[in-house]
C-alpha cells in the first residue's frame, strides 16, 4: 500500500527525459503489436464491474539487458552506481556482473532487476509507459489463436504449468516461449512483468473497508472476493505484484512498454485512477 | 485474544495492570480449570535470547531444558525446487527450509520469537507465513508477505503450548500448501513434555499431479484434481518411501516414543493409526488434553496430534492413514522398526507368523477350474490380468510396482529372472523373510494364494509376459510341481 502511493507520487513527479530528437520519433509500431479496444474484468472487485480499455500498441517483447543498456548509457543517473536508493534498492541490475557490463549471453535476456521507477522512466523516455494491470491481463487473455484463451484447449493448465516452474538458472532470451494472437511474446513463462497501477489489487473498490482489502490476497480473502476463483495463474500474478514496493529490483521481475494508439495526448485515459 | 498493531509487551502490562489477567489457574499449563480463558504469561519475564535449531524431518529438535522463557531467533528460508516425490516421479515443491514438510520448530511457552522469513532470491513466487500458534492478523502472514529476494520479519509471543501447524497463506493459497509449504512448530508446556527416549516428525500431505501415481517424469501440480480433492499421493513426509527402506524410523524394545504428527493438507483429514501398536497416550488435535489407550487419531488438515507409546516388541510397525486406500495406494505409508528382545508373553507371533493359510482347494468352492490347455494365449492373459487385479494388486498395486521397502515389485523386477519354481512357490505356499528385489531388500510374509495350479499359471503367466516383458508360459503342470 506505501508502494501505491509512493508510485503515485512518483508518477506525478516530472522527470526530465532528455530525450535524443531523433530516437523519439523512430516509429514503434514494428516492434509493438495493435491491441484493439476491449475490456477487462478485474480479478478483485466489488461488483461486476469492467474497466473499459482504448486500443494501444504493445511491445511484442519483453525489454531487453541490451535495450537497458542503451538507456543507462544515455541517462546514466540510471546506471548501477549512480541509481538513487530511493528508485531503486541494492539489488538493481545485480546480475551485471560488471558496471555496466552483462554476460554477452544474457543480451537478449529480458531485463530484470529493475524497480518499477526504472521500468516507468525506460518506457518514458521511449515515449510511452507502462501498461496498466488491465492493458497487460487483456493482453494476456490471448491464447495462440484467438483473444479468450480460456476457450482454447488446454490454456489455463499451459499458463499454470508456465507460472508454476522455477526460475531457470540462466534466463532464455526474448521471443523463446509463445507467441500469442496478438503477436506478442512471452506473456506467460519467462518472467514477471511491471504494470503501472501493479499494487492496485489491494485496494481495488473503494466502497470496501481496508481491513477487507488488506486481507485480499492473505488465507480465504482471495478466493471470496475473487471474479473467478479457479483462475489459478492470474492469483499467482496478482500475488507476485502485490508482494512488490516501487523500488523493489526482483530477479524475476521485467517488464514492457505499451504507447496509447488513438490518444497520445491522453496518456492515463485508461488508468483507474 | 488479539495483539493488533501494538507491542505484545505493552498490551501485557496493561492488562495485567487492569486486572484483566486471571491467576486463578493454580496449576498453570496443566489446563485443569475448564472454566478459566486466557492463558496466563508474563513477558517480563523473557531473560536472555537464542537461534532456534530447526531440523529437517523426521528429526525433531532436542527437548527444552530451560525454565524461563527467553527471546527466540527463528531463521526460514522459503526455497522452491524440483525432487522426487516418488521413484523416478519429479515434482516442483514449494519449501519452508528445503524440506517437506518444512523445517520443525521448537520452542517453549511464553518466548518470546523474532521471526524471519527469507524469500530466496531462485524463487519465482512471493510467499509468507501463517503459524497456527501466533495470536494476531493472520497468524504473521500479513506481516511476513515478501518477494523473491526479500526477508519479512515480525514478532510474537507463544501463548498457548501445543504442537501448532505452519503454512504459507499466499494466493493461490491451496496451490502453495499442495505444493509442500507447511510444517510443524512446537510450543512446549512451561512444565515441558515428559522425557522419551525417541521423538519424529511425521506430517501426511496430498499432492495432485498431472500424470496418475507412479507416473514417472517430471509432474506438473493439477488443479483442477486438487479442486475435486482426488490426490494422486498421499503422503509422509513429502515422498514415498521417506519412512520406509533406508529412512525407517528405528527404536528398541522398552523404548517409549513420541510422534509429533501434523497434517498439512491441503484437503484430506488423516486417520493416523500405527500398526501393532496402541498409542498410550494422545494429545488430542496437539492441544492440552490426553486421551489414553487410542488406537487411530483424526488429524485435520491444518492440525496435529501427539501419540506417545512403549515400543513393547520388536517389529516392523506400519505408520498409516488408516483411511485405507491411501496407505497402500497412495502412498501413506511409514516404518517404525524395532529391535531387541522378544517378549513372548507380548506377543509370540515371530516364529509362527500367525498368518491363516487355508490350502488352495479346501474350502473354496471352485465352479470354473479352467484348463490352460483349453485356453488360447490372448484368453490366458486375459484371466490372468483379472486374477491379477483381484489377488495381487492389492499389495503389488495395479501396475506390479510394488510399495517401496514393503510390498516388493512383480514388473520389470529381477526376480522373475531365474527359474520359473522361484516365482510359482510363493504363489501356491506362501513366502515368508528376507528377499532381494532390484537391489532392495524386503522381509515380509506373503500368504498362499487360494488359487488352482490353471489360474496360478495364468496369472504368472500375465506378470511374465506384460509386466516383464517375457515369453515365459507356465502351464498348469508346473505349478503342480512345485505346489507342496
Amino acid at each position: 500500500m506505501n508502494a501505491l502511493k509512493t508510485g503515485i507520487i512518483a508518477s506525478g513527479l516530472i522527470f526530465l527525459c532528455f530525450r535524443l530528437s531523433a530516437q523519439a520519433d523512430i516509429p514503434v509500431k514494428g516492434k509493438m503489436a495493435f491491441i484493439p479496444a476491449g475490456k477487462y474484468i478485474p480479478m478483485y472487485s466489488s461488483e461486476n464491474e469492467t474497466v473499459p480499455v482504448n486500443a494501444f500498441y504493445i511491445d511484442r517483447f519483453p525489454v531487453t539487458n541490451s535495450d537497458f543498456r542503451r538507456f543507462t548509457d544515455q541517462y546514466p543517473e540510471w546506471e548501477k552506481e549512480n541509481v538513487k536508493k530511493l528508485f531503486a534498492d541494492q539489488g538493481y541490475l545485480k546480475h551485471w556482473t560488471g558496471n555496466p557490463q552483462f554476460e554477452l549471453s544474457l543480451a537478449q535476456s529480458p531485463v530484470v532487476n529493475v524497480s518499477w521507477f526504472a521500468a516507468q522512466k525506460y518506457c518514458e523516455c521511449q515515449g510511452k509507459r507502462l501498461p496498466t494491470i488491465a492493458e497487460w491481463e487483456m493482453v494476456a487473455e490471448a491464447g495462440l489463436t484467438r483473444p479468450d484463451g480460456q476457450n482454447e484447449a488446454g490454456f489455463n493448465r499451459m499458463i499454470l504449468d508456465l507460472a508454476s516452474k522455477p526460475n531457470p538458472t540462466k534466463l532464455p532470451a526474448v521471443g523463446t516461449t509463445q507467441q500469442n494472437y496478438y503477436g506478442v511474446w512471452d506473456m506467460h513463462g519467462l518472467v514477471w512483468e511491471w504494470t503501472y497501477d501493479f499494487n492496485s489489487a489491494l485496494t481495488t473498490g473503494e466502497s470496501r473497508g481496508n481491513a477487507t482489502s488488506d486481507n485480499t490476497l492473505f488465507c480465504g480473502g482471495g478466493s471470496l472476493l475473487a471474479k473467478d476463483v479457479n483462475n489459478y495463474a492470474a492469483f499467482l500474478r496478482f500475488a507476485l505484484r502485490s508482494s512488490l514496493k516501487a523500488k523493489y529490483t526482483v530477479p524475476n521481475v521485467g517488464f514492457r512498454c505499451v504507447k496509447d494508439a488513438e490518444n497520445p495526448d491522453k496518456k492515463t485515459s485508461s488508468k483507474s485512477e | 485474544m488479539k495483539l493488533l498493531n501494538t507491542t505484545p509487551i505493552y498490551v501485557a502490562l496493561i492488562f495485567a495492570g487492569l486486572g484483566f489477567v486471571l491467576n486463578s489457574c493454580q496449576e498453570s499449563g496443566k489446563n485443569t480449570n475448564i472454566n478459566h480463558i486466557g492463558r496466563e504469561y508474563n513477558l517480563l519475564e523473557i531473560k536472555g535470547e537464542e537461534k532456534a535449531v530447526l531440523t529437517a524431518p523426521p528429526i525433531v529438535p532436542p527437548p527444552i531444558t530451560r525454565d524461563y522463557a527467553t527471546k527466540v531467533i527463528v531463521d526460514l528460508e522459503v526455497i522452491e525446487l524440483e525432487m522426487e516425490i516418488a521413484d523416478g516421479v519429479n515434482y516442483v515443491f514449494w519449501t519452508f527450509g528445503g524440506t517437506v514438510p518444512g523445517s520443525f520448530i521448537r520452542i517453549r511457552e511464553g518466548d518470546y520469537v523474532e521471526f524471519h522469513l527469507k524469500n530466496h532470491p531462485d524463487n519465482k513466487l512471493p510467499h509468507n507465513i501463517d503459524l497456527h500458534a501466533v495470536t494476531g492478523q493472520g497468524g504473521g502472514a500479513e506481516a511476513t508477505y515478501v518477494a523473491p529476494g526479500y526477508e519479512a520479519t515480525f514478532n510474537f509471543t507463544a501463548i498457548n503450548p501445543g504442537l501448532f501447524v505452519y503454512h504459507c497463506a499466499t494466493a493461490p493459497v491451496g496451490m502453495h500448501i499442495a505444493n509442500g509449504m507447511y510444517g510443524l512448530i512446537l510450543v512446549e508446556p512451561k512444565e515441558g513434555l515428559p522425557k522419551v527416549d525417541k521423538e519424529f516428525y511425521v506430517m501426511q500431505g496430498d499432492f495432485y499431479t498431472e500424470g496418475n501415481y507412479g507416473e514417472s517424469g517430471l509432474q506438473a501440480f493439477d488443479m483442477n484434481k486438487a479442486i475435486k480433492e482426488q490426490p494422486d499421493y498421499v503422503l509422509f513426509n513429502g515422498r514415498v518411501g521417506s519412512l520406509t527402506g533406508d529412512n525407517t524410523l528405528k527404536a528398541s524394545a522398552g523404548e517409549t516414543v513420541r510422534l509429533f504428527v501434523g497434517n498439512g493438507g491441503p484437503n484430506l483429514v488423516s486417520s493416523f493409526h500405527v500398526i501393532g501398536e496402541v498409542f498410550d497416550n494422545v494429545y488430542m488435535e496437539g492441544g492440552s488434553l490426553k486421551n489414553h489407550d487410542v488406537q487411530t487419531t483424526l488429524v485435520p488438515a491444518g492440525g496435529s496430534a501427539i501419540t506417545e507409546f512403549k515400543v513393547e516388541v520388536p517389529g516392523d510397525f506400519i505408520l498409516v492413514d488408516h483411511s485405507i486406500f491411501r496407505a497402500f495406494n497412495k502412498g501413506a505409508l511409514g516404518i517404525l522398526a524395532v529391535e531387541g528382545e522378544e517378549n513372548e508373553l507380548i506377543y509370540s507371533g515371530k516364529s509362527e507368523p500367525g498368518i491363516y493359510q487355508p490350502s488352495a482347494e479346501a474350502g473354496i468352492i471352485r465352479k470354473n477350474a479352467m484348463e490352460a490347455a483349453t485356453l488360447t494365449e490372448d484368453q490366458l492373459l486375459a484371466l490372468g490380468e483379472k486374477l491379477y487385479q483381484t489377488n495381487c494388486a492389492a499389495c503389488h498395486l495395479s501396475d506390479g510396482k510394488g510399495v517401496a521397502g514393503i510390498f516388493p515389485p512383480v514388473a520389470n523386477s529381477d526376480y522373475f529372472a531365474g527359474e520359473i519354481s522361484k516365482t510359482i512357490h510363493p504363489v501356491v505356499n506362501g513366502l515368508s523373510g528376507e528377499i532381494t528385489v532390484n537391489g532392495n531388500k524386503y522381509n515380509s510374509v506373503m500368504p498362499k494364494q487360494a488359487l488352482t495350479d490353471a489360474e496360478t499359471a495364468a496369472v504368472l503367466t500375465y506378470i511374465y509376459q506384460t509386466m516383464n516383458n517375457q515369453k515365459t508360459r507356465i502351464t498348469a503342470d508346473d505349478v503342480k510341481k512345485v505346489r507342496q
